[in-house]
């Protein structure tokens, strides 16, 4: 164990050392010299954590199998859902964009869920997740890249932009991105720190 | 200045684990996490080359993410091409300003900010000032946090080539989504590779009046 590990907390942003104190409800400790927020006050337990995730993991499945709108014209109907949005992209020849989308849209924010949710419900067991490492490492990297709310707005601006030309008929797809926005943003704000402390605290 | 003196972390040998938060004895030359082993720096290694060279490949690709069209709108009356900044325009002769603002927020100021920001933060870094080393910690923090919206106009083409597929109208994408997809994954990369410590670093050994050494590994 490395000496005083637990007691000291150093800025990301500015590299100042402080000593950790115990926060009260609501409250942030931010860097005296840069300002930079250092440490929140946990506000989840394990057990909303987890089901939170699932939760996510759910919404995720119904966002994604229900198309998101569908465009009427002259009795003509055409809808989508994401991944037909990412297939169309690819076919018509803008590759890196598809693969984008593809990563930002839906294997990010699916391996965010998947693994938050086997890493907390291994830990609730009081068991050492398999791959615990790995996964925590992975879940740093992809956090920044997972980007469902700017779908989202996306979406709106979409629908609106063809709404004077086309009849517009939202699907229950909208109604599932626009829940998995608030889960994922929830998810997202998971602190991994947190998680290697609950760990240190369920499995030692 | 009256505030007590800060110790960091590098005067007192140690590095947190920007994985993990774990934090490490660190006194030269390259080590892993003791908990993750992610591999610990006490900077981000070449970090004003590597922002540079992002930064300015972005910046070169931003010319034709918005000279090139980003999409097409073909219709039985011809066909239409659109760039980003006259579909901001488009949106608000249809009436949503509120849209309007949005995108031209998210697509046109967020990366110009963008820019900007991260040429002052280079600049001041490499010349060594001591200015407003608080100030400069918000703007990065700022600049981190918004850039990802500007994937915005993208995942609105994405969608719509998606939808619009009738027979006598559709939309295409154009190749300066591409470009523009390119730019805002630049941009993050160059504001992830930028060590905002290095600001307090200067700022530190002007305010000692002696010119602190420069570890290099």
């Amino acid at each position: 164990m490395e000496p005083s590990a637990h007691s000291l907390v150093i800025c990301e942003h500015c590299d100042a050392v402080h000593r950790k104190h115990e926060l009260a409800r609501g409250e942030v400790a931010r860097c005296v010299r840069c300002q930079a927020v250092l440490y929140r006050r946990p506000w989840l337990s394990l057990d909303s954590m987890f089901a939170l995730a699932l939760a996510a993991a759910i919404t995720f499945f119904i966002a994604n199998v229900w198309p998101i709108v569908t465009l009427e014209l002259n009795g003509h109907a055409s809808s989508a859902t994401l991944w037909q949005a990412i297939v169309a992209t690819w076919n018509d020849g803008v590759g890196v964009v598809s693969v984008l989308a593809a990563l930002m849209l839906f294997f990010f924010p699916m391996l965010q869920v998947l693994l938050f949710g086997w890493v907390l419900g291994f830990l609730r067991a009081g068991r050492l997740p398999p791959g615990f490492i790995p996964i925590m490492r992975v879940l740093h990297a992809i956090r920044p890249w997972s980007m469902v709310e700017v779908f989202m707005l996306g979406t709106l601006v979409a629908v609106v932009k063809v709404g004077d030309i086309f009849e517009v008929i939202l699907q229950p797809g909208i109604w599932a991105f626009a829940a998995l926005t608030v889960l994922l943003a929830l998810v997202a704000s998971f602190d991994v720190r947190r998680i290697w402390l609950l760990k240190r605290e369920c499995c030692g | 200045m009256s505030e007590p003196r800060i110790s960091t972390a590098s005067e007192l040998g140690i590095v947190a684990c920007h994985c993990c938060g774990q934090l490490c004895r660190h006194v030269q030359g390259d080590i892993c996490c003791s908990r993750c082993g992610a591999r610990l720096h006490r900077r981000k290694p070449d970090s004003l080359a590597r922002t540079w060279a992002l930064l300015l490949a972005a910046m070169i690709l931003y010319i034709p993410a918005n000279l090139l069209p980003i999409m097409r709108t073909g219709s039985l009356f011809g066909s239409e091409s659109n760039t980003i900044l006259s579909g901001v325009a488009e949106l608000w002769r249809a009436g949503s300003w509120d849209l309007a603002v949005i995108v031209f927020v998210a697509s046109i100021m967020v990366p110009l900010m963008k820019f900007a920001a991260l040429l002052v933060l280079l600049i001041s870094v490499q010349r060594r000032k001591a200015w407003r080393a608080r100030g400069r910690a918000h703007l990065f923090r700022l600049v981190e946090g918004i850039g990802y919206w500007s994937m915005l106009d993208v995942f609105v083409v994405t969608l719509l080539v998606a939808l619009v597929r009738f027979q006598l109208t559709q939309v295409d994408p154009g190749p300066g989504v591409v470009y523009f997809g390119l730019v805002v994954v630049l941009t993050m990369l160059a504001s992830m590779s930028f060590d905002p410590r290095l600001i307090w670093d200067h700022a530190e050994s002007v305010d000692d009046g002696k010119a602190e050494e420069v570890e290099h590994d």
